[in-house]
């Protein structure tokens, strides 16, 4: 650790006051709303940018300083992990799956955040919001810097990591965490911050990297733990951003609060809709468990937002209009979508399997009301089949919710065994929601959603397929044709664990007879 | 009544800071998962300087916590002595 520098002759507010106020001026060749085009048309209301208050008061010099500390710590471990062949201490390598999955879909996520904030941080005409977006947007980077640099060791020795780029912008499931992005940086500034900083940093983003990271340790996996956390120590400073930011708006004008509250119903979902694919890593991704995805909303999603709302309420803010709906969810959503996987195991860059009689009662303890009832006979079904050598691949595509362009598996509040279908029309076409709330979403943007890349769509459409492909051809396979433009290394990176080359290499490496590999 | 939390990295340099917060929190509680520490307290969580300079022997700059910070929750006031946590209501 850092010895202390000689003191500073100005105490922290002084010295934040110093390096973040006056930094601004008021131009004068040209109207200061050509030059801050965006900071306006939202209607929110803005009297005195100099309220704005980061809490850490950290500025640019102590920034840098403990930036290059963290990154110092990191890239000791990864060093240490590739060197003494860290990958072989991961509890099982169906655990590397999740790994994909983070590289695959949380990962690129960094990047755009990075965009988002670079562009914000420009746009603002306070320069407290623009010190602490700039520093957020170095921030964003360095994470998918330092995520990309601890994965590609895994990526030496597993399959599903190599064209991570390349599917983000094709595979139909990471459609999902994309035009999540995508929604909010086409948002205006002040969107972005409550959808980014406040909704997913502040309300939901504890959930991905916390008990998440702790099932990394728990894993084995030093390097994930270590970039997650390091990651993490950023996340805190994002976190109160967001926290400010919320605070600010508020109190700036009584004419921003009805804004702020819809984009917070419509954030929250967003957000809540997007951690469906971390619910399911956590719950049956992480062959060694910490905690299941519904004790992690209870801890982090009620507990905390239950405060954080109750604390707003001063404001005139209610809870998200979408979250008992959430709540009511954390009993089914990570069994409805590892379900959804295990059907298109085929088209997706990752394994699935049937877990283990112990690991399902591990669920059926976790989730008393719902496991046994409703998801296991499903999975024991699977793994008959399975064994009697029909290991069922659906090859039909789903339909999508057009808002947050998940396959339209989630079910009614209220009947879990009913799945929720909605739809609005909308010059002329149809368009179908999982939920009440992402319907709601269209419908007051329709002119947005009704351009959404939905990926079943474009594959019908033929947009999905390699130039000069003749889908009249004889014999003609439109999946392996979709899968080509995808770039995946059919029976590589897709298909079930059991039999694939991750399992045998793994297996091999570690000097392990085969796990129930069948013959 | 609401909670308050602060978790950091389980490693070395943050056990002084979590002793500290222990010893000048009295109602905190400190839960351990795997690779991280956690601690919860009813309202309001204070961490002082002095007590974790008291802890160490030597100079403790707060700011420090940055590097081994995992997560946290409700309003921060900070200066050179002292960070506070807190719910308004």
């Amino acid at each position: 650790m850092d010895t202390r520098v000689a003191k500073k002759k100005l105490g922290l507010k002084d010295r934040y006051a110093a390096m973040t106020r006056g930094l601004g001026w008021e131009t004068t060749y040209q109207p200061m709303d050509k030059v801050f085009p965006y900071d306006k048309y939202e209607g929110i209301k803005i009297h005195n940018w100099d309220q704005w208050q980061d809490p850490f008061r950290l500025t640019m010099d102590a920034y840098w300083k403990y930036q290059g500390e963290k990154e110092k710590k990191l890239y000791a471990v990864i060093e240490a992990f590739a060197q003494n062949n860290g990958q072989l201490g991961v509890s099982d390598a169906r655990y590397v799956n999740a790994l994909k999955l983070f590289i695959q879909g949380v990962t690129p996520l960094e990047y755009y955040a990075h965009r988002g904030f670079a562009h914000v941080g420009r746009q603002f005409t306070g320069e407290g919001a623009r010190v602490a977006a700039q520093m957020q947007s170095i921030d964003e980077l360095r994470h998918y810097q330092t995520e990309t640099h601890a994965i590609s060791h895994y990526n030496k020795y597993f399959n599903g990591m190599h064209h991570s780029n390349h599917w983000f912008d094709r595979v139909w499931y990471l459609s999902v965490p994309k035009s999540f992005f995508e929604d909010a940086i086409t948002g205006g500034p002040f969107e972005f911050l409550v959808a980014v900083s406040f909704s997913f940093e502040y309300v939901l983003t504890n959930l991905l990297f916390v008990p998440f990271m702790s099932g990394a340790a728990h894993n084995g996996d030093m390097s994930t733990v270590t970039f997650g956390f390091s990651a993490q120590s950023d996340e805190s400073r994002h976190m109160t951003l967001g926290i400010e930011c919320i605070k600010f708006l508020l109190e700036q004008d009584p004419a921003n609060v009805p804004i702020v509250q819809g984009w917070i119903d419509k954030w929250f979902w967003r957000g809540y809709r997007l951690l469906t694919l971390v619910a399911m890593m956590q719950d049956y991704m992480l062959p060694k468990r910490v905690m299941s995805w519904k004790e992690a909303w209870e801890m982090y999603a009620e507990d905390n937002g239950g405060a954080l709302f109750k604390d707003l309420a001063r404001y005139g803010i209610r809870e998200p209009k979408g979250w008992k709906d959430a709540c009511e969810g954390k009993d089914h959503i990570s069994h409805q979508a590892w379900n959804t996987f295990y059907n298109y195991s085929a088209a997706a860059p990752f394994h699935t399997w049937v877990p283990t009689d112990e690991e399902m009662d591990w669920l059926s303890q976790k989730y008393p009301t719902t496991f046994d009832k409703l998801y296991r006979p499903r999975l024991e079904f699977y793994r008959e089949q399975q064994k009697a050598g029909k290991r069922f691949y659906n090859k039909t595509l789903p339909m999508l919710c057009n808002t947050c362009q998940i396959p339209m598996v989630f079910t009614e509040p209220g009947d879990a065994t009913k799945i929720g279908y909605r739809e609005s029309d909308w010059r002329g076409n149809k368009h179908h929601f999982c939920s009440d709330h992402c319907k709601e979403i269209f419908d007051n943007e329709p002119e947005k959603f009704s351009q959404s890349w939905l990926p079943v769509h474009q594959i019908y459409q033929g947009q999905c397929f390699e130039p000069g492909t003749d889908p009249t051809a004889e014999g003609f396979d439109p999946l392996l044709a979709v899968l080509k433009y995808y770039q995946l290394d059919v029976g590589r990176d897709n298909f079930d664990f059991e039999g694939s080359q991750d399992q045998k290499n793994f297996a091999a490496w570690r000097g392990d007879a085969p796990q129930g590999e069948q013959q | 009544m609401s909670n308050v939390f602060i978790a950091f990295q389980h490693n070395e340099e943050s056990r002084p800071v979590v002793d500290a917060i222990l010893a000048d929190n009295p109602n905190a509680v400190a839960v351990h998962t795997p690779g991280l520490v956690k601690i919860d307290a009813p309202n309001r969580l204070q961490i002082r300087r002095a007590t974790i300079e008291e802890q160490t022997g030597r100079p403790y700059d707060l700011q420090q916590l940055h590097v081994n910070l995992v997560t946290l929750s409700g309003h921060i006031d900070e200066d050179d002595d002292e960070l506070t946590l807190s719910w308004k209501h």
